[in-house]
């Protein structure tokens, strides 16, 4: 049975994302209430603001489910302010007076870490996780990541060996975003992955949700 | 490694979709702004309510505001130079600002020309009432459209008229047949590729936002659901009894602009919005919309 991907539609570049799963023939659903997350395989949380991201989670009732939906195992992605939203930390030099995390990922991110929009750019990635060809890879005013957890492995590194993305366990962060190359087999891994967890395996989950 | 593309312009415009870009004039609110939950604040010394009403020409705000305000904040910040006016455009690159608004709010510098922003690494956003407007505007390098309305009135009636025509030009394109675009591309005054382009997607080839009399968290709903991909804020803001309060507001309306229930939730006690000003009220050789060639 396909997997349902949900694409957090708060604020952000969440179409792009649809866009990438219909082109592979996956059912994805916008995410703006808690109760649209029912039925749902697996989770992106897109690129956008972090600072707005962050604020609307917690606005409207989404931080608890969400970390309730990484607890029962099914994958969530974050592309850059998505891997923000998800990390247990920002660096104090880069963090906004308030700035919402949902504290998931072990790791410490630094929020636009290349400087100014004038500093963003495209580079080719080895991704061996999705493929032995590059990936294409575009940062806009980009994080990176500081500093990792013991259970967070590196999935991803530029040529000066900063990683730009990891995974930890059943959660994956790309400070790039491959919602807007074209290239879709970042999110066929990701759908794969989601596929492991289909409605009969979370099942025992989403009764506990809905008492 | 390739800085400053064309896909990296575009880019951030497309991570600016579904928020809301404030203008700001002191580093004070671009924090009420962020913490309000803005994508992006738009760093300027006058917002544009004032500018209609103490006149003088009007410019690039002053460096040292903008980069107080930059200092202030984590988010993009963006900032206006007059049309044509692409030193200040080069002064503005050169502090590192984030996106450049080549907008018809300012003064305009040249009466015939715009900024060839292909020229440059920093994006620009530019205003349009057309969908021709628009195309020469991209065709000129913008990597992102904003509708203009008319600035500083707080009323949403050109808003919504300059995004109506843009959308529905777009719409006419998708009807015709292949043979009838060059001619269309000429009436539109816009790039015959552009008019191609359009034709075929049916949308512009850049993230297209509103502007120019957003005032309430309803108004920012209603041009979401004629299709602008996201909103900003002037006056409507800064010039009301609550900004705090109203700009939280208006962050929430765009993220649930189908949802009426949550529109009313969020649309409760704000205060007064900013007073607003009747189209009828502004002499013609007043009105900021024109500006643009």
């Amino acid at each position: 049975m396909q997997p349902v991907i949900g694409v957090l539609a708060l604020q952000g570049d969440f179409r792009e994302h649809l866009a990438a799963l219909a082109r592979l023939g996956v059912e994805g659903r916008e995410i703006r209430l808690p109760s649209e997350l029912a039925g749902i395989s697996g989770l992106i949380i897109p690129g956008g603001e972090s600072t707005t991201i962050g604020r609307l989670i917690e606005r409207f009732g989404l931080r608890e489910p969400i970390v309730e939906f990484a607890r029962s195992g099914r994958p969530i992605w974050g592309t850059c302010a998505g891997m923000i939203v998800l990390a247990r930390e920002v660096d104090p030099e880069t963090r906004a007076r308030t700035q919402h995390l949902l504290g998931l990922l072990d790791i410490v991110v630094r929020r636009n870490a290349f400087g100014p929009q004038i500093e963003s750019f495209e580079t080719d990635l080895e991704i061996p996780a999705v493929g032995s060809e590059p990936v294409r890879a575009v940062f806009i005013r980009a994080p990176v990541v500081a500093e990792m957890g013991p259970a967070v492995e590196p999935l991803a590194r530029l040529t000066d060996g900063t990683v730009a993305a990891v995974r930890q366990g059943n959660l994956i962060g790309t400070a790039f975003h491959p919602e807007l190359t074209g290239d879709d087999r970042f999110h066929a891994w990701f759908c794969r992955l989601a596929r492991e967890h289909s409605p009969a395996v979370q099942l025992e989950p989403a009764t506990r949700g809905a008492r | 490694m390739e800085k400053s593309t064309w896909t990296t312009k575009v880019g951030l415009a497309q991570m600016l979709k579904g928020g809301v870009i404030m203008d700001v004039v002191t580093p004070e609110q671009a924090q009420i702004a962020e913490e309000a939950g803005a994508v992006a604040v738009m760093a300027l010394e006058r917002v544009p309510a004032d500018i209609r009403r103490e006149g003088g020409v009007a410019r690039m705000s002053d460096p040292e505001l903008i980069l107080r305000i930059k200092e202030a904040v984590t988010i993009p910040v963006m900032a206006k130079v007059r049309i044509g006016h692409f030193v200040e455009a080069q002064i503005l690159e050169a502090i590192g600002i984030d996106y450049i608004d080549e907008s018809e709010v300012l003064t305009p510098a040249d009466d015939r020309y715009h900024i060839d922003k292909h020229q440059f690494k920093v994006p620009f956003v530019c205003g349009a009432r057309d969908l021709g407007e628009a195309l020469r505007r991209i065709g000129e390098g913008a990597a992102m459209i904003r509708s203009k309305g008319e600035a500083g009135t707080g009323n949403i009636v050109e808003a919504v008229r300059h995004l109506r025509d843009i959308l529905d030009g777009i719409r006419r394109l998708q009807a015709l047949p292949k043979e009838e675009l060059m001619t269309t591309a000429k009436e539109l005054g816009a790039p015959y590729e552009l008019v191609c382009e359009v034709a075929e997607t049916g949308r512009l080839p850049v993230v297209l936002f509103c502007a120019g009399g957003v005032a309430t968290p309803a108004d920012a709903a209603l041009v979401m659901q004629l299709g602008a991909e996201g909103v900003f804020v002037g006056s409507g803001i800064f010039k009301s009894e609550n900004p705090r309060a109203r700009a939280r507001a208006i962050v929430e309306a765009v993220t649930h602009y189908r949802n009426p229930a949550i529109l009313a939730e969020v649309s409760r006690g704000l205060g007064e919005p900013m007073r607003g000003l009747e189209l009828e009220a502004i002499p013609a050789g007043q009105r900021l919309a024109p500006r643009g060639w």
